[in-house]
């Protein structure tokens, strides 16, 4: 990879309860991408975000962030990184300012109220910045987190499940504003539930299951190659058996026999369907609709996790 | 060094202290004052000077080494026990901060808050009670080193505790038994040999003598063992936080 910002190497981390929560992983992120990392619950992508913030130590292996190793140089790898984690935990009492100000001094920055101005107006929290965090919403609080990740101005951003539990207008906001960040050249890794978003986002995207890295895949490749298409038939007559003409195309009959689907690789030389509409008039099958479909990521996220377990 | 984050902990926390002057100022002056009231005032006039003092003044330095080691205690504690009930530690724990960073910030601010009540308590008790401070230098090393040493035990004991009850056990059933015993209402002379031996057992015994001799330049045990106690208890929390700190004790997995 020309230019790793963070270079995970035989990562492992086991609890003390015996739980190996992450075995052996690997991963070169690259400067100013955007990386999604999708799993189930409980797979390890937490744990793993946790150990390159410096939130728990790892087992074995080594992380370093642009070039610092996270224990030994710990310093400069954590002034370089930004953590909004998952749970909504915020201070009560503060206000907004003080609470995002007060991240910037610990993570070693001399006060700049423009820049926390920038960010709190980006955030749309400026008419907020001296209500106490209590007494905003949860999606304001989600906001404040965001901000105080962005108060040290951080060149690598993590984002726990950004948009869990958010409605619909703030979560449009968030992408908008991971665009931005990612057009000033910061580097962004997700992890998310919502695979429409890692679709939408991610320039890469990785797969975790239980415990280990499944795969690493450009988005558009990784759609390509493991993509699907498909096209689904609605017959005239229901058809209680395949003609045995048929049967080469590996034909899906659905159970009520009125409709069949035929599933084909899009990026094939011959997809092989005027063969079949072919054979399909030959043997008498007539068809009332036709229609295609393309797996998403989610079917694809769907596939792996299921063929890896 | 991250100058900068020790400052922003030390002023997180005086804010915090800041916000609630009835509850974090007020209240502990009002409540220590009361015991001048009472037994200085009220008991003590029926009760004979001790070693040439009166004994609402006795009691003063007494009153005063209570007052650090509940409040050092309960500041220390609640400012580290918070974050991480709230699960806000995170970002202390991601931040470029080493653990003596930490340390200075939050157990500066509890200690700060604490020399801040002691000197309260010190000007209201100039009201009540004739007070002479001998050796001042003394006085305020005492003042100091104590505030830091049980700031240092609240947030050990902030680290510690997994709930709110262990957080309270200690000062309660620990901290103030051991102050009410060591020696804050009486000289240790008036008990009985057995119980005088017993007491030299009670750490607070040797931080209230050393605090009264710097008074009135009158001790239970001699000034050089207060002065070595008082360093050796600072040392002690000083390996015990450095351990949990390189350890990860109960702050990371």
């Amino acid at each position: 990879m020309p230019d790793a910002v963070i270079t995970i190497a035989d990562l492992s981390k086991t609890y003390a309860s015996g739980f190996a929560a992450l075995k052996h992983v690997s991963l070169e992120i690259e400067r100013g991408e955007i990386l999604a990392l999708l799993g189930p619950n409980g797979a390890g992508k937490t744990t793993l975000i946790s150990i390159v913030c410096g939130i728990v130590t790892p087992s074995d292996g080594t992380v370093t962030v642009g070039g610092h190793d996270i224990v030994r140089d710990y310093r400069n790898s954590r002034k370089m990184i930004g953590l909004v984690p998952q749970e909504l935990t915020t201070d009560a009492f503060e206000t907004v300012w003080a609470t995002v100000s007060h991240s910037r001094g610990l993570f070693g920055k001399k006060p700049n109220p423009e820049h926390i101005e920038k960010v709190l107006r980006e955030l749309s929290l400026w008419d907020k910045k001296d209500s106490k965090i209590m007494q905003l919403s949860g999606g304001m609080k989600r906001r404040v987190m965001i901000a105080k990740a962005l108060s040290h101005e951080p060149e690598v951003l993590f984002l726990d499940e950004p948009t869990a539990g958010v409605d619909v207008e703030l979560r449009k906001d968030m992408w908008a504003m991971i665009r931005r960040l990612r057009a000033a050249g910061t580097t962004i890794i997700l992890t998310t539930h919502y695979i429409a978003e890692a679709e939408e986002m991610a320039d890469r995207i990785g797969i975790i299951q239980h415990g280990e890295l499944v795969l690493v895949e450009e988005k558009a490749e990784l759609m390509r190659k493991l993509g699907k298409k498909q096209l689904t038939l609605t017959l005239q007559e229901r058809l209680e058996a395949l003609p045995e003409a048929l049967k080469p195309y590996a034909l899906e009959l659905a159970a009520d026999g009125e409709s069949l689907v035929y599933t084909y690789d899009a990026q094939a030389e011959r997809s092989g369907i005027s063969g079949l509409l072919a054979d399909l008039g030959s043997a008498g099958v007539r068809f009332r609709d036709l229609r295609t479909s393309e797996s998403s990521l989610e079917d694809i996220f769907v596939s792996l996790v299921r063929d890896a377990s | 060094m991250n100058l900068e984050a020790i400052k922003a902990i030390y002023k997180f926390e005086m804010a915090r202290t800041f916000r609630t002057p009835l509850q974090s100022l007020i209240s502990p002056v009002i409540s220590t004052s009361l015991y001048f009231v009472v037994f200085g005032a009220a008991i003590g006039s029926r009760i004979t000077e001790i070693e040439g003092v009166s004994y609402g003044a006795f009691i003063l330095p007494g009153l005063i080494m209570l007052m650090i080691l509940t409040q050092s205690v309960a500041n220390g504690s609640f400012g580290i026990y918070f974050p991480k009930f709230l699960g806000t530690i995170y970002e202390l724990l991601s931040a470029p901060v080493s653990s003596f960073e930490t340390v200075v910030g939050y157990v500066g601010a509890a200690a700060t808050k604490s020399i801040i009540l002691g000197v309260l308590v010190l000007a209201t008790a100039w009201f009540f009670v004739p007070i002479r401070i001998d050796h001042p230098f003394w006085m305020l090393a005492f003042l100091v080193l104590t505030a830091i040493t049980f700031s240092l035990v609240g947030f050990i004991i902030g680290i510690w505790a997994k709930g709110m009850e262990q957080l309270q056990t200690v000062p309660l059933l620990i901290i103030t038994p051991l102050t009410f015993l060591g020696g804050t209402f009486y000289s240790l002379s008036v008990l009985p040999p057995f119980w005088q031996a017993v007491s030299l057992f009670n750490p607070v015994v040797y931080l209230i003598s050393g605090f009264r001799w710097a008074f009135y330049g009158i001790a239970d045990v001699d000034i050089s063992i207060s002065v070595a106690a008082t360093l050796g208890f600072l040392a002690i929390c000083l390996a015990i936080v450095s351990w949990m700190f390189r350890t990860g004790y109960r702050l990371k997995s």
